[in-house]
C-alpha cells in the first residue's frame, strides 16, 4: 500500500460503518492497538546531517531499515538519536520516499553509489517513480555496459589450463596477450600493405624501352610481381588456415564477414592459378582481380576505427537508404525535365533520360564537370533551377535529415523502451495486488488457526507479527467479507485466490455443493473447514515461510458425521505439500514431510468419502477425487 | 510555391495562439482550499486538537490543493481493495461526504463525516448509514438504490470469491435487508424503520463500534 494512502486507512475503516446496517453476520474483532503511543518525532542523524521525520511516517514501509527494528541496532544512547554513517544527499531522497510514496533518482549521482544506498536502506529500486526510471535504467544500464568491457579487459589474464587451439585464437584476436602474436599482427600488417601497394604499383607505366609503347610495370617485370604476389597470397593463406583451425566455432568462423574478406582476397590468385592460358574467361580473370583491392579491407583487423565506421554504417541503413531514395526522387524528376527541355536541341548530349542522370547528379551536387551543357534556354532555365534546388536538396536536409533520423531513431528505441517498461511496470503493480490479497489471505488463514489453537496453544511463534497497519488492512477486508451473504444465509462470501476461484468456477458448473464457513465459531456448531482452497498447485509463494501451512481443523467432533477419527496428534505440513496431502486417500501412506517447522497440536479428523448428506452443518467437498485429509505427526 | 505554403501556414498558426494561451490560463490556477481554524474544527467535531492535526497532516500529504475530487477519492479507495472494483461504492460514499455538494469534499466535510462515524453516537451513525443508502435524499430507501449499494459493495469483493458471485446475489440479500427493515412493508424503508430496525439487532448494535478506537 502506498504510503500517503495508509494515512486514509482511518476513513477507509470509519466508512465501513456504512456496511453494518447491511450485514448480517457478526463482524470480526479489531486488532488491539497494544502500545499506542502519540506519534512522536524521531532524529535521523546522517553523518553529521539531522533529519526529522514522525514515526509513523517511517513505519508505513514496515520491510525496510528504517521502518522495521533494524534500525535500533543505529540508536545511540547518549545523543538519543539514530546515526547513519551514510552519505546525507543521497539520504535525502530515501527520506522523501517515506514521506512521499515515491522514490526519486537524482541525476547527479552516481548510479552505483544510489544503487548501494538503497541495498543499505532495504528499498528494492524497482519502486522508483516513472519520472525517474528512464534515467536510472539508462544510467545502469551504461555502467553495466562499462563494467563488461572492463571485465573483458580483465580476461586478458592467461587462464591455467588452455589448449594450445584456444591459446592460439586468443592471440589472434588479442594481439597484445603475447610477443608471438605481436609479431604476427605485424607481420600480417605488413604483408597486407605490401600486397596492396604492389596491386597499385602494377598499374603505374614503368620506364619504356626507347622503341616500345609505354608498359605498365606489371607487364613489364612480370615475374617479380608474380612471386610478390604469391607470398603474399602464401602468407594470407597461412594465416586465413591457422585461424580455421583455432576458430572455437568454425562454421560460425567461416560466416563472419572478416573470413569473407580474407577468402575473396586470396581467391582471384588461385582461380588465376587454375585457368592460365584460357582465352576465354581471360576477361573474367582481368575482373577477379579487382577483386583483390579487398585486400585492404583486411586492415580492418588492425583498425578499430574502421570496425566502427562498418558498424555504424550498418546501424543506420535505413536513414541512408531514405536519403538515397528521396535524392534518387530529385535526381529523376531533374533528368526527366531537362531531357524533354533539350530534347529540340540539335547535338543534344541528353540522348535519353538515363543520360541526363549524369547531368542532374553533376548539377545537383554543384559540381559542374561540363561535358553535359544544356543549350537551349528552356534547357539553361531547368538548369539553372536544377542547381540552385540541388545546393537546397542536398546540402540542407543533409544535416537535417541526419539529425531527424538520429532523434526518430532513438524515439522509436524509447517507444521500445517505454512498452517493455511499461509492461514491467504493469507487472509491478500486479504483483503488489496479488501481494496485498495473498497477504491477507495468509493472515486470515493465520488468524483461523490461531482461532482453532485456541485450546491447545503451544507455540506462539507461529503468529508472524504483521504490523498494525496490514491487521488493520486485513481486519477491514475481513469486515467486507462478511458484509457479503450467500444463499444459505449461513456462510458469506470470501476473498480467494484465482487459482481456487477458477476451479471452484468450473465446478460450480458441475455440482451445486453447499458453501462452507470459515469461520471457526461455532454459532451453528458447524465446522469450520478452512480448507476451502483444493487447488493442486500454489501459484505465488507466499511471503511468510515460516508461517504454517493452513489446516482443516475441527474443534469438535460432530454427530452427523461418521467414520470420524480422531488424531491427537497433529503435523502441520507447509503449504506446499499440504495441497497433494489433501487429496491424498486415507489408505495412502503419506509422507510424513519433516521439513515443517512448527508443532502444535490439534484435533482434526478424516471424514469419510463423499458425504452425501448435507444435512446439517457439515459440508464436505463432494469431488469425487477431494479428500479433506491433513497427515499429522508430532514432530 | 513550396516556400509560398510555407509561409502561409506559418502566418495561421500564429493567429490560432492568442485565443488558446487565455484558457490556458484560467485553467492553471489551481484549485486551493484552506480550511477554517483549528479552534473552529475543535468546537464542531469531537476530535481532540492533537488528533485533527494528525488527521490534517495525513490529508494534506495526499491532497496538497487541501480538497479531494471524486477522482482522487476514488484512486485512494480503490487502494484498499485491490481484487475488485471500488469505484462505485467510493462514488457513494463521496456524496455522503460531499455535504455541500459542490463536487469536492474539503477538510472540514472529510473530518465531520469522521467525527460522526468515529465518536458519534449510534443513532448518529445510523443516521449517516441511512443518508448513504439514500441514493437521491428524499427521505426513503427505495429497492432500487439499496440495490445500486448492494451491487456496490458486491463488486468490490471482485471476481475471485467463494462461492462464485451470481447475477441474483446481490438482489437477494436487498430481499433479506427489507425483509428485515421494512415494516409496514410498503416497499420503502423510512428512517425510523430503519433505526428501530438497527436497534433491535444486537449484531448491527455491536458492529457499530466497532471502530472507535481507529484513531
Amino acid at each position: 500500500m502506498a504510503a500517503g494512502v495508509a494515512a486514509w486507512l482511518p476513513f477507509a475503516r470509519a466508512a465501513a460503518i456504512g456496511w453494518m446496517p447491511v450485514a448480517n453476520l457478526p463482524m470480526p474483532v479489531a486488532p488491539a492497538e497494544k502500545n499506542k503511543r502519540q506519534d512522536e518525532l524521531i532524529v535521523l542523524n546522517v553523518s553529521g546531517r539531522r533529519f526529522q521525520t514522525w514515526r509513523n511516517t517511517l513505519d508505513r514501509y514496515p520491510d525496510t531499515l528504517l521502518g522495521s527494528s533494524e534500525k535500533e541496532f543505529f540508536y545511540n544512547e547518549d545523543t538519543k538519536e539514530y546515526f547513519f554513517d551514510r552519505d546525507p544527499d543521497v539520504f535525502r531522497s530515501v527520506l522523501n520516499f517515506y514521506r512521499t510514496g515515491k522514490l526519486h533518482y537524482p541525476r547527479y549521482e552516481c548510479i552505483s553509489s544510489y544503487d548501494e544506498e538503497l541495498a543499505f536502506f532495504g528499498i528494492v529500486p524497482e519502486i522508483i517513480g516513472d519520472c525517474c526510471y528512464e534515467e536510472y535504467k539508462d544510467r545502469k544500464r551504461e555502467n553495466a555496459e562499462r563494467l563488461m568491457d572492463d571485465q573483458e579487459d580483465n580476461k586478458d589474464a592467461k587462464l591455467p589450463n588452455m589448449t594450445f587451439r584456444e591459446t592460439m585464437w586468443r592471440a589472434f584476436e588479442n594481439p597484445h596477450t603475447s610477443t608471438m602474436a605481436l609479431v604476427f599482427y605485424y607481420v600480417t600488417g605488413f604483408f597486407i600493405a605490401v600486397s596492396v601497394i604492389t596491386n597499385v604499383v602494377e598499374t603505374v607505366p614503368c620506364g619504356s624501352a626507347p622503341n616500345q609503347k609505354e608498359v605498365p610495370c606489371g607487364e613489364r617485370y612480370t615475374v617479380a610481381f608474380f612471386c610478390m604476389d604469391t607470398a603474399c597470397v602464401m602468407i594470407f593463406t597461412v594465416e586465413y588456415l591457422m585461424r580455421l583451425f583455432a576458430a572455437p566455432n568454425r562454421y560460425r568462423f567461416m560466416r563472419s564477414v572478416m573470413s569473407i574478406i580474407d577468402v575473396v582476397a586470396i581467391l582471384p590468385y588461385y582461380i588465376g592459378l587454375v585457368m592460365t592460358d584460357n582465352e576465354d574467361v581471360s576477361g573474367a580473370f582481368v575482373t577477379l582481380r579487382v577483386f583483390r583491392v579487398f585486400r585492404i579491407f583486411k586492415f580492418s583487423r588492425h583498425s578499430q576505427g574502421l570496425r566502427i565506421l562498418g558498424y555504424t554504417l550498418k546501424s543506420c541503413a535505413s536513414e541512408l537508404g531514405f536519403l538515397l531514395f528521396s535524392l534518387t526522387m530529385a535526381i529523376i524528376i531533374f533528368a526527366t525535365v531537362m531531357f524533354y527541355a533539350e530534347k529540340g536541341s540539335s547535338s543534344s548530349k541528353f540522348t535519353s533520360i538515363p543520360a541526363s542522370f549524369w547531368y542532374t547528379i553533376v548539377t545537383m551536387t554543384t559540381l559542374g564537370y561540363g561535358d553535359m551543357v544544356p543549350k537551349t534556354i528552356a534547357g539553361k532555365i531547368f538548369g539553372s533551377i536544377c542547381s540552385l534546388s540541388g545546393v537546397l536538396v542536398i546540402a540542407l536536409p543533409v544535416p537535417v535529415i541526419v539529425s531527424n533520423f538520429s532523434r526518430i531513431y532513438h524515439q522509436n528505441q524509447r517507444a521500445d523502451k517505454r512498452r517493455a517498461q511499461k509492461k514491467a511496470r504493469l507487472a509491478r503493480i500486479r504483483l503488489s495486488k496479488t501481494g496485498s490479497s495473498n497477504a491477507f489471505l495468509h493472515s486470515k488463514r493465520n488468524g483461523l488457526f490461531n482461532e482453532a489453537l485456541e485450546l491447545t496453544v503451544k507455540e506462539h511463534r507461529l503468529r508472524k507479527s504483521t504490523s498494525l497497519i496490514e491487521s488493520q488492512h486485513h481486519h477491514l477486508l475481513h469486515c467486507l467479507e462478511k458484509t457479503t451473504v450467500s444463499r444459505n444465509k449461513h456462510f458469506n462470501h470470501e476473498f480467494v485466490d484465482e487459482q481456487y476461484y477458477q476451479q471452484s468456477y468450473l465446478e460450480a458448473g458441475l455440482q451445486n455443493y453447499p458453501s462452507r464457513s470459515p469461520s471457526l465459531s461455532s454459532q451453528e456448531g458447524m465446522t469450520g473447514t478452512c480448507c476451502t482452497r483444493r487447488s493442486k498447485k500454489h501459484h505465488s509463494p507466499l511471503p511468510n515461510a515460516s508461517a504454517p501451512a493452513h489446516m482443516q481443523p475441527l474443534t469438535h467432533t460432530h454427530p452427523h458425521k461418521q467414520g470420524l477419527q480422531e488424531l491427537s496428534t497433529i503435523h502441520i505440513q507447509p503449504l506446499s505439500t499440504s495441497r497433494s496431502s489433501l487429496n491424498m486417500r486415507i489408505d495412502e501412506p503419506a509422507p510424513l514431510n519433516c521439513q515443517s517447522s512448527q508443532i502444535t497440536t490439534a484435533v482434526i479428523s478424516i471424514p469419510t468419502p463423499p458425504v452425501t448428506t448435507p444435512e446439517g452443518d457439515a459440508h464436505l467437498p463432494a469431488g469425487p477425487a477431494h479428500q479433506n485429509v491433513v497427515k499429522v505427526s508430532a514432530l | 510555391m513550396g516556400a509560398l505554403m510555407v509561409i502561409f501556414s506559418l502566418q495561421t498558426k500564429q493567429r490560432r495562439k492568442p485565443t488558446d494561451s487565455v484558457e490556458d490560463e484560467l485553467e492553471l490556477s489551481a484549485v486551493r482550499h484552506r480550511p477554517e481554524g483549528l479552534e473552529q474544527l475543535e468546537a464542531q467535531t469531537r476530535f481532540s486538537r492533537k488528533e485533527l492535526q494528525i488527521l490534517y497532516r495525513g490529508f494534506k500529504n495526499e491532497c496538497p490543493s487541501g480538497v479531494v475530487n471524486e477522482e482522487t477519492f476514488k484512486d485512494i479507495y480503490a487502494q484498499f481493495f485491490p481484487q475488485g472494483d471500488a469505484s462505485t461504492y467510493a462514488h457513494f460514499l463521496f456524496n455522503a461526504f460531499d455535504n455541500d455538494h459542490n463536487g469536492s469534499v474539503s477538510f472540514e466535510d472529510f473530518v465531520m463525516g469522521l467525527s460522526i462515524l468515529l465518536r458519534g453516537t449510534v443513532q448518529e451513525k445510523l443516521i449517516w448509514a441511512f443518508n448513504l443508502y439514500d441514493i437521491n435524499k428524499d427521505g426513503y430507501i427505495t429497492k432500487e438504490e439499496m440495490l445500486d449499494i448492494m451491487k456496490a459493495i458486491y463488486d468490490m469483493m471482485g471476481k475471485c470469491t467463494y462461492p462464485v458471485l451470481k447475477e441474483e446475489t446481490p438482489r437477494q440479500h436487498v430481499e433479506v435487508f427489507f425483509q428485515k427493515m421494512d415494516k409496514n412493508k410498503d416497499g420503502v424503508v423510512t428512517i425510523d424503520e430503519f433505526i428501530d430496525c438497527c436497534q433491535n439487532d444486537e449484531n448491527i448494535m455491536r458492529s457499530m463500534h466497532l471502530f472507535e478506537n481507529v484513531l
